[in-house]
C-alpha cells in the first residue's frame, strides 16, 4: 500500500477479502478512498490524502478492524471498543 | 459577457430595430467586397470589447471599394488596449442629421431594469449626464407587469420630443427593453441612434453585455451569433497562466480554487474567499508587498484542487514565497487547504517551511490544520492575528520593502499599474 | 426589541435536502434555532435532522396550520425565482436567499414581487442573519460552536457584502469586548434585496445596537444610498466602515470576489464610496484590527454630543 503523506489506512487482512465490506467501505467513503475489487477491499492510495476524517468507514467496518492515521501526527482514528 | 458591436447589431436587427447596412470582415479583401456592395461612403470600425476605438486609430472612413481594403488591412492589424480586434465592421456612412442616445440597463438602488434616452448622442451618456443632465431621461420599468410602450415613451418626452419622432422612437426604446429582459442584458445601447436626413431612426453603433449567469439561457442565440463557450469575454484577455487557473477549478467540483488574476510580483498569493480575497490582496499592497496573483478559494475545495491552484502558483516564474490566507472560514477546512498547500510544495521539492511565508486561516478544523502546520515546520497563525498583520508578515519574510518595484514584460493593461502602485492615505 | 430574527422566529428550507442545506440545517438547529420544515419537491414524508419535509410551502403550511416567519432558500440558480415566489405567495415574509449566480432579472423579479407583498429579502448570494446566542438563520458563522466562538452578544450590528467577512468583522469585535446585536450577510450580487440604508431603520430600533459595522466593496450605488440616509436622518448609530478591493479601482471592467463587485464607472470605485462614506461622517477604517477602537470612540463621542 502506498502511503499518503498526511493520512494512512490500515485495514486488517482479516476482513480484507469480505466482499460485503468491501461494498459497504466503497459506499461510505466520500472520498473514495476504498474500493471493492472483486469482493477485496483494495484501497486508492491517490485518494488517501483527501480523507475528511469522518470516520465512516471505521463504524462501517468490525472493531478495530478499519484504522485511519494521521500521519502528521500520529494519532490513529479506530472505533472504541 | 460583453458582446462585439457586430454581435450587438445582429439582435438589434432579430429584434425589428432598424441598423445602418454593414457587414463584418475579417480581411481587407472582404472589406473591400462589403464596402462595393454598399456602394457609397462607408465607415470602418476595429471589433474590440475595449474602449476608445476611434483615438486609437481604429476608427476610419472611405469613399472608394480600395480606401476600404486599405483601411481594413490597418485596422486588422492594429492592437487597442492589449486586444487584437475580431474583424472590421464595414458600415453604410449614412447621412445623418441628429444623434440620439437610447439604453437600457438596471439601477441597483431602485432594484428595476431603468430606460435611460437622451437627444444627445454619439458621446458618453456619463459625460451628457454630468454635463446636460436636463437632455436626459429615464425611467424604471417593472420586471413583473407586461412591458408597456407608454413607459418608454414618458421617458423619451422628458426630454423635450414630440410629434412624429416621439411616435417613430417610442417602439424602438420600448423594443430595446424587450431584447433586454429576453436576452438577460445588463446592458443594451444604441449610441448613437441617428436620426437620417430622410426623418427616419437607425441604430449606428450599439453594445450590448449579457450576464453570464444566464449565458446557459442564450445558447441557440449564442451559437447563431457564434460565440463559443471557452469564450470569457472579460475586459481583458486570459493569460495562459488564468487558463490554467480557470481548468484547476473546472476539472475538480468540489468547492473554488480559482478566479485567477496574473499580476507580476514575487509574493504569490494563496488566499479566499470572496472578501477575504479583496482584503487580503489590498493589505499586501498596504505592506508594499508585490503580490504575483490573485485568487480565491471557498466552499471547501478537495485537498488535490488546493494543492493545484497552489503548484500553479508556486511554478509561476518570479514567484519566491507564498502567503497563505483567509477570513475565518466556516465551510472550507483549515485542515485541508494545509494539506492542499503543502502537498504543492513537497511534490515540487520545496520545504514547505521555507516557501509559505505564512498561513492564516482560522476558523472550522483549524486545531487539526495547526498540527499538520507544525509538523511541516509552516509559520502560521490564528484569529488573533488579524489578516493585516499576517500580509504585513509575509511581505517583512520576503522582503517586500526593500524589493524593487519593478512591472514584469506581458501585464496587461492596468495590472502592472496595479502591482507596483501603492496608495497609502 | 430585535432585527429580523429572535428566539421565537420559525422559518423552514427550501431546497432542505441539498448537501450545503443539509449542513445548514444541522448548524441552525444546533445554533437554537426553530426550523419547522423544509421543502424539496417529491421528497415528501422524509426528515432532515428530524425537521419534516414537504413537496411545497403551502403544503407545509397546510400540515403546520401555520404561516413561519421566515424561509432560507438554498435552491440551484435556474429555481431560486420560483421557490421565492412561492414563499411569498405562502405569505412568508423573510426570505434568506443563500444561492449564488441567480440571472439578475430574476432577481429584479424577486425583489419587486416582495415589495408589492410586503415581504423582505435578505441576498441572494449570503450566509443569512444571526443574532448572537439567540439565532441564526443561515450558514452565517458554520457549524454553532464555531459561530459561538466568532460571535458574542453585544452592541455592533454589522452588515456586509462578504459572507465570510461577516464572521471575520464579528469576531473582532468580539475578541475585542464589543460583541455584535446582529449581524447580516446582505449579499454580494449587483441586485440584492435588503441594502444598508435598508436595514438601518431597524437598527436604528433596535435598543441593544449602539453602533453599526459595515463590510463594503467597489460596484454599485449602495453606499453612496447609505451616505445619502445616514444625512437625511438622524441617526443615533455611529458608523464604521472597511472598504476591501481598493486594487480593482485600477482594473476596470474587472469583477472580483462577487458578481456585483467591478468598476463599471467612476461611481463604482472604492476612492469614490470612501469619499462619499466620510462626506456622510462615516469613518473608512484602514485595517479591520482597527475597527473595535473606531467603534469605541465613536459611541463615545456621540454620547458626549
Amino acid at each position: 500500500m502506498a502511503d499518503g503523506m498526511f493520512i494512512q489506512v490500515e485495514v486488517d487482512e482479516s476482513v480484507r477479502g469480505d466482499a460485503e465490506l468491501a461494498q459497504k467501505l466503497a459506499d461510505a467513503c466520500p472520498v473514495d478512498i476504498f474500493e471493492n475489487a472483486g469482493g477485496r477491499v483494495e484501497i486508492v492510495p491517490a485518494n488517501l490524502d483527501e480523507c475528511v476524517l469522518c470516520e465512516l468507514c471505521i463504524h462501517a467496518a468490525p472493531p478495530g478492524a478499519v484504522r485511519v492515521r494521521k500521519l502528521y501526527s500520529g494519532e490513529v482514528l479506530q472505533s472504541a471498543d | 459577457m460583453r458582446l462585439f458591436e457586430y454581435e450587438s447589431r445582429q439582435i438589434l436587427e432579430r429584434e425589428g430595430i432598424p441598423v445602418t447596412k454593414a457587414g463584418v470582415a475579417r480581411t481587407p479583401e472582404e472589406a473591400e467586397r462589403i464596402a462595393r456592395e454598399i456602394a457609397g461612403p462607408v465607415v470602418l470600425k476595429s471589433q474590440v470589447l475595449t474602449g476608445g476605438r476611434m483615438k486609437a486609430g481604429g476608427v476610419k472612413f472611405a469613399d472608394t471599394p480600395e480606401e476600404a481594403r486599405a483601411h481594413a488591412e490597418h485596422i486588422l492589424g492594429l492592437e487597442i488596449n492589449g486586444h487584437m480586434p475580431r474583424g472590421v465592421l464595414v458600415g453604410h456612412k449614412a447621412p445623418i442629421a441628429k444623434e440620439l442616445y437610447a439604453g437600457v440597463i438596471y439601477d441597483g438602488t431602485r432594484k428595476l431594469p431603468t430606460f435611460v434616452f437622451s437627444d444627445m448622442g454619439g458621446i458618453d451618456i456619463e459625460e451628457v449626464a454630468e454635463t446636460h443632465p436636463d437632455h436626459i431621461g429615464r425611467g424604471h420599468f417593472s420586471t413583473i407587469l407586461p412591458q408597456m410602450d407608454f413607459r418608454a415613451k414618458d421617458v423619451i418626452a422628458s426630454v423635450g420630443i414630440t410629434g412624429g419622432d416621439l411616435n417613430k422612437l417610442t417602439p424602438i426604446l420600448s423594443k430595446l427593453a424587450r431584447l433586454f429582459v429576453k436576452y438577460d442584458m445588463t446592458l443594451a445601447e444604441i449610441n448613437p441612434l441617428a436620426q437620417l436626413e430622410d426623418g427616419s431612426f437607425v441604430a449606428v453603433d450599439a453594445h450590448m453585455d449579457m450576464e453570464n449567469e444566464a449565458r446557459g439561457r442564450h445558447k441557440a442565440l449564442l451559437a447563431e451569433l457564434g460565440v463559443g463557450d471557452e469564450e470569457t469575454r472579460e475586459a481583458r484577455e486570459p493569460t495562459p497562466f488564468e487558463i490554467e487557473g480557470e481548468r484547476i477549478d473546472s476539472v475538480d467540483h468540489r468547492g473554488v480554487a480559482g478566479n485567477v488574476t496574473e499580476f507580476d510580483g514575487n509574493l504569490g498569493l494563496v488566499i479566499g474567499a470572496g472578501g477575504g480575497s479583496l482584503t487580503l490582496f489590498d493589505a499586501v499592497r498596504k505592506y508594499g508587498g508585490r503580490p504575483a496573483n490573485y485568487c480565491e478559494i471557498g466552499g471547501n475545495p478537495s485537498v488535490s484542487k488546493a494543492c493545484n491552484l497552489t503548484k500553479l502558483v508556486l511554478q509561476k516564474p518570479g514567484v519566491d514565497k507564498i502567503a497563505v490566507m483567509m477570513s475565518i472560514v466556516s465551510n472550507t477546512r483549515v485542515d485541508i487547504v494545509a494539506r492542499g498547500v503543502i502537498k504543492a510544495c513537497t511534490e515540487l521539492g520545496y520545504d514547505p517551511a521555507e516557501k509559505i511565508a505564512i498561513f492564516r486561516i482560522p476558523g472550522a478544523w483549524e486545531d487539526e490544520g495547526f498540527k499538520i502546520l507544525e509538523r511541516y515546520g509552516v509559520e502560521y497563525c490564528d484569529r488573533s492575528v488579524s489578516m493585516h498583520e499576517a500580509a504585513r508578515r509575509a511581505v517583512e519574510k520576503i522582503g517586500g520593502q526593500a524589493a524593487a518595484q519593478t512591472p514584469a514584460a506581458g501585464a496587461e493593461e492596468g495590472t502592472s499599474g496595479a502591482a507596483t502602485e501603492v496608495t497609502q492615505p | 426589541m430585535s432585527i429580523l430574527i429572535d428566539e421565537s422566529t420559525t422559518f423552514i428550507v427550501q431546497g432542505i435536502t441539498g448537501r450545503e442545506a443539509v449542513n445548514l440545517t444541522r448548524e441552525c438547529l444546533d445554533y437554537g434555532s426553530k426550523i419547522v420544515g423544509g421543502v424539496t419537491p417529491g421528497r415528501r414524508g422524509r426528515e432532515v435532522h428530524g425537521v419534516p419535509v414537504y413537496d411545497s410551502v403551502a403544503q407545509l403550511v397546510g400540515e403546520l396550520g401555520f404561516v413561519p416567519d421566515g424561509s432560507v432558500v438554498t435552491v440551484p440558480p435556474a429555481f431560486a425565482k420560483d421557490a421565492v415566489f412561492e414563499a411569498i405567495e405562502a405569505g412568508i415574509k423573510l426570505i434568506v436567499v443563500v444561492t449564488e449566480r441567480i440571472p439578475r432579472y430574476d432577481v429584479a423579479q424577486m425583489v419587486e414581487l416582495a415589495g408589492l407583498r410586503g415581504a423582505r429579502i435578505i441576498g441572494p448570494n449570503c450566509l443569512g442573519i444571526i443574532r448572537p446566542g439567540v439565532a441564526k438563520m443561515g450558514g452565517i458563522g458554520g457549524p454553532a460552536k464555531d459561530a459561538q466562538k466568532a460571535y458574542k452578544p453585544g452592541c455592533v450590528g454589522v452588515m456586509s457584502r462578504s459572507g465570510g467577512m461577516t464572521t471575520e468583522i464579528s469576531s473582532t469585535l468580539s475578541a475585542a469586548g464589543l460583541g455584535v446585536s446582529t449581524a447580516i450577510s446582505i449579499g454580494g450580487d449587483a441586485i440584492i434585496g435588503s441594502t444598508y440604508a435598508e436595514l438601518m431603520p431597524l437598527f436604528e430600533a433596535d435598543a441593544q445596537t449602539e453602533a453599526i459595522v459595515i463590510y463594503t466593496e467597489p460596484g454599485g450605488r449602495m453606499e453612496a444610498q447609505l451616505a445619502e440616509w445616514v444625512k437625511q436622518n438622524d441617526s443615533r448609530l455611529p458608523i464604521v466602515a472597511f472598504m476591501a478591493g481598493r486594487f480593482m479601482d485600477e482594473m476596470p471592467g474587472m469583477s472580483f470576489g462577487h458578481a456585483g463587485t467591478i468598476v463599471e464607472g467612476k461611481a463604482d470605485t472604492a476612492a469614490e464610496k470612501i469619499a462619499r462614506l466620510q462626506e456622510a461622517g462615516i469613518t473608512v477604517a484602514e485595517e479591520i484590527a482597527e475597527i473595535p477602537d473606531l467603534v469605541r470612540q465613536k459611541i463615545a463621542s456621540k454620547a458626549v454630543a
